[in-house]
């Protein structure tokens, strides 16, 4: 499955794009799978998103918590807790 | 009813006048704006940029106001939100809510400002005088008053 991943705000920063086009594996079901595998792609990823809890993920442009299903997604966002207002 | 993000500064005047324009059945409209402050953790504040999620911004608020028409029996309600560069004093947001009485204005008011600042997807990063940057934190005290709707 083929999804967009975009990022924003500091966690942008710290990947170094804000999108990105990825294949993922059958087995990463749900936002927490998702998060988890985002944690094994190298050095960058790992200091990003071992940092349980912080990183909040839409799926589809709607907030998404872990237990969430991301099957059939076009597009996860991933981004620090937002801070407008 | 309506929810704008945009780049241009708005005239809270101007916006009051065109959200009451041809009623009558309006008794009441809470105005609440944000502003950008001149400080922040102590050091002097050069400017901020609001970065956003195009598309989910929009559709987070619109999600946002039809809750708080849910929740309340509201004639009209308006969120308008500022992206990119601001200033010191310069406008970020704007909210009305209009209803014939004054306590549902009030409360949609603050329920649209809570759920908006731990909901839509805005971020804030601030350049002090110095020149450097930083992410603002979410604060707990926004996701405190989330809960009081609850």
């Amino acid at each position: 499955m083929t999804v967009k991943f975009l990022y924003f705000a500091w966690v942008r920063e710290k990947i170094g794009a804000a999108e990105e086009h990825v294949v993922l594996p059958v087995d990463v079901r749900t936002v927490a799978d998702v998060l988890a595998w985002q944690a094994t792609r190298g050095d960058t990823y790992a200091a990003v998103f071992t940092a349980a809890g912080i990183i909040r993920v839409a799926v589809d442009q709607a907030h998404a918590q872990p237990a969430a299903s991301i099957g059939g997604a076009r597009e996860i966002a991933f981004f620090p807790p937002v801070t407008g207002g | 009813m309506v929810v704008r993000v945009q780049t241009a500064d708005f005239d809270v005047g101007a916006e009051l006048t065109a959200f009451t324009a041809g009623r009558t059945d309006i008794g009441a409209v809470v105005t609440f704006t944000g502003l950008v402050r001149g400080e922040a953790n102590g050091r002097e504040l050069r400017c901020m940029t609001l970065e956003h999620y195009p598309g989910m911004t929009e559709a987070e608020l619109q999600r946002i106001d039809a809750e708080a028409h849910r929740r309340w029996p509201l004639q009209s309600s308006l969120i308008v939100h500022r992206i990119g560069t601001l200033h010191p004093g310069d406008n970020i947001v704007l909210v009305m809510a209009a209803s014939p009485h004054r306590l549902v204005a009030f409360e949609a008011a603050a329920f649209l400002m809570d759920y908006l600042k731990s909901k839509a997807p805005f971020w804030k990063k601030e350049v002090a005088v110095d020149g450097t940057g930083s992410w603002v934190d979410a604060r707990d005290s926004d996701a405190d008053a989330l809960g009081r709707w609850s």
